[in-house]
């Protein structure tokens, strides 16, 4: 479980996080949404030591985030940012080993390389193995570095932005990958994502921010509803509800 | 593994053997005429032979690798591929280093210079990253010209001084690169390349994840500052030993890591020794056909490489532009 309470960021003269309490929910997917600058990547940055918080506590499984070593919170909790130089000339087979370097430090075993083999199958890039990294579609890329993630064998896996740059095939593919690490193995995903469409198919708990503050945390289906979304992003929705799963027009309204 | 591997050991055999032939080579070509028989009978080719051609050749080697190492260290600290010793100041670093050795400590030790060129180096390594960390507009090309220029800086603030101390003749002399005056008892310095080498392959994986990104270093459970304070002291170490006791050797950071790049990919783990031969071969090559055209004269190695390599730059430039 990861939980943190009143965190508060900083920069400069400038607050980012605003006192931010909240619990996200184990074995789900939790989407941040929100307009930009509301403070979601960075408040997923500190829930992994990635940024250092001004004020507040994070904690993992009840633990201080700060009282965990590097090795030991790389074995539990793995992150994706896309600031991630892609004109290296590494293969997808070394990309997805190097997840397993919290555990074995370069020394491959063969249990590693096991590991590494059911996170490529996972993914389904295991055709692509041996193509470089800077070949690959955005997509192909996306599920590879994901499959690192697996590979790294963490409980709880945060993506900044998964979707950015994919179209729209390949956006399916990444959130169906995530529902299936989800609903098969057990994980916890959290996602920053700016479509708020991927966020109400795909997401079973939405953490909605603004300036800052959090302003609603709830079930998927409590905070797609029209007036919900109109006050989070501050223009008019209309939600169409189809088979049970509701689609959010924001489109000439 | 197995798959890479394979191809692996074969380019590693044969850039073992050009290595070697060029080692051979080296070793038997110059003004006075030696023999490999003749190492047995004549003492006198024999001490000339161990005093002069066989320290020129292993620092030829050492220095070779030692830059290459250090260019791909650099260029995955900084992820920019244009970064090496002679485009981010470093060389000029060195250089400064050496000369206010010579200012404040009159009768310098081969030491005290290289002590001096170190502190120089790594400051002015940790000053360039920290310069590039907070450039905005981080073009692939605008980084390396911003050290070209940090560099001219540090060598205008070397020539004020060299001048003020009348030794700017001196100072000049120290960025040219030269072998034809190495010998025993000048050039132990660039042995300090070895524990380098060694450390680069031990250390392999975590240059190359650096080199993804600070927070994927991080991601993995790496201190991204350890990494880097370590591949700067390297780079500091090994660009010291090599100005101290050969001179500035250009291009070679630079273009050596980029071809091995392009053929063999970025996983240093497996193109460290290709990287290492690869420039081994570029400077005993290039130093023999130096020795060779004007024969018994000879064309210095900065100027050998300072063409080719500005060749092949111009060629990485144009694939990497694409």
């Amino acid at each position: 479980m990861i939980r943190f309470e009143h965190i508060v960021k900083r920069y400069g003269q400038k607050t980012v996080l605003d006192g931010v309490s909240a619990v996200i929910p184990t074995g789900k997917i939790t989407s941040l949404i929100g307009p930009n600058g509301a403070g979601k990547s960075t408040l997923l940055s500190i829930m992994c030591r990635l940024l250092k918080q001004e004020e507040g506590k994070v904690f993992l499984n009840d633990r201080e985030l700060n009282e965990y070593g590097n090795k030991e919170l790389a074995k539990k909790l793995s992150i994706l940012k896309q600031s991630n130089n892609l004109d290296l000339k590494l293969t997808v087979r070394d990309l997805v080993s190097f997840g397993r370097f919290p555990y074995s430090n370069g020394r491959m075993k063969q249990e590693d390389w096991q590991k590494v083999e059911e996170a490529m199958a996972f993914c389904e890039i295991t055709d692509l193995q041996d193509t470089y990294i800077d070949e690959l579609s955005g997509g192909q890329r996306q599920r590879a570095f994901i499959s690192m993630t697996m590979a790294q064998d963490t409980d709880y896996l945060l993506l900044d932005e998964p979707l950015n740059n994919l179209d729209m095939k390949h956006s399916v593919q990444v959130m169906k990958m995530l529902r299936r690490l989800v609903d098969e193995l057990g994980k916890t995903v959290v996602i920053v994502i700016h479509e708020i469409n991927f966020a109400a198919q795909y997401s079973d708990h939405i953490i909605a921010m603004k300036e800052g503050a959090i302003c609603y945390d709830d079930d998927a289906g409590q905070v797609i509803q029209g007036h919900v979304l109109e006050d989070i992003f501050e223009m008019p929705f209309e939600i169409i509800e189809r088979n049970n799963k509701k689609i959010c027009n924001y489109f000439n309204l | 593994m197995a798959r890479t591997g394979f191809k692996h050991i074969g380019i590693y055999i044969v850039s073992l053997g050009a290595a070697l032939v060029l080692v051979w080579l080296s070793f038997f070509i110059g003004v006075k005429d030696i023999r490999f028989a003749d190492l047995w009978s004549d003492g006198d080719k024999l001490s000339v032979f161990l005093i002069s051609r066989v320290p020129r050749t292993l620092s030829l080697v050492l220095t070779g690798a030692g830059l290459s190492i250090a260019g791909f260290i650099m260029q995955q600290l900084s992820q920019n591929r244009f970064v090496a010793p002679s485009t981010a100041g470093t060389l000029q670093a060195a250089k400064m280093g050496i000369l206010f050795s010579v200012i404040l400590i009159p009768g310098a030790t081969l030491l005290n210079k290289m002590l001096f060129s170190m502190a120089f180096t790594l400051s002015a390594s940790i000053l360039f990253m920290f310069m590039i960390r907070h450039i905005r507009f981080r073009s692939a090309t605008f980084i390396p010209l911003v050290g070209i220029l940090f560099g001219n800086i540090l060598e205008a603030i070397s020539t004020f001084f060299a001048y003020k101390n009348n030794i700017v003749q001196n100072t000049q002399q120290w960025l040219l690169g030269d072998f034809s005056s190495v010998i025993q008892g000048q050039y132990e310095a660039v042995y300090l390349i070895l524990p380098v080498v060694f450390l680069g392959y031990l250390y392999a994986d975590r240059f190359t994840i650096a080199g993804m990104g600070e927070s994927f270093a991080k991601n993995l459970g790496l201190s991204y500052g350890a990494i880097v304070g370590l591949g700067l002291i390297s780079v500091s170490l090994v660009v010291s030993a090599i100005v101290v006791s050969v001179g500035a050797i250009p291009f070679v950071g630079l273009i050596v890591p980029n071809i091995v790049s392009m053929l063999f990919g970025d996983n240093l783990r497996r193109t460290l020794p290709i990287t290492a031969m690869a420039g081994a071969i570029l400077l005993l090559a290039c130093d023999i056909i130096g020795r060779l055209i004007v024969f018994p004269y000879e064309i210095p190695i900065g100027v050998m490489i300072g063409m080719l390599g500005g060749i092949i730059f111009l060629f990485i430039i144009l694939r990497r532009s694409k």
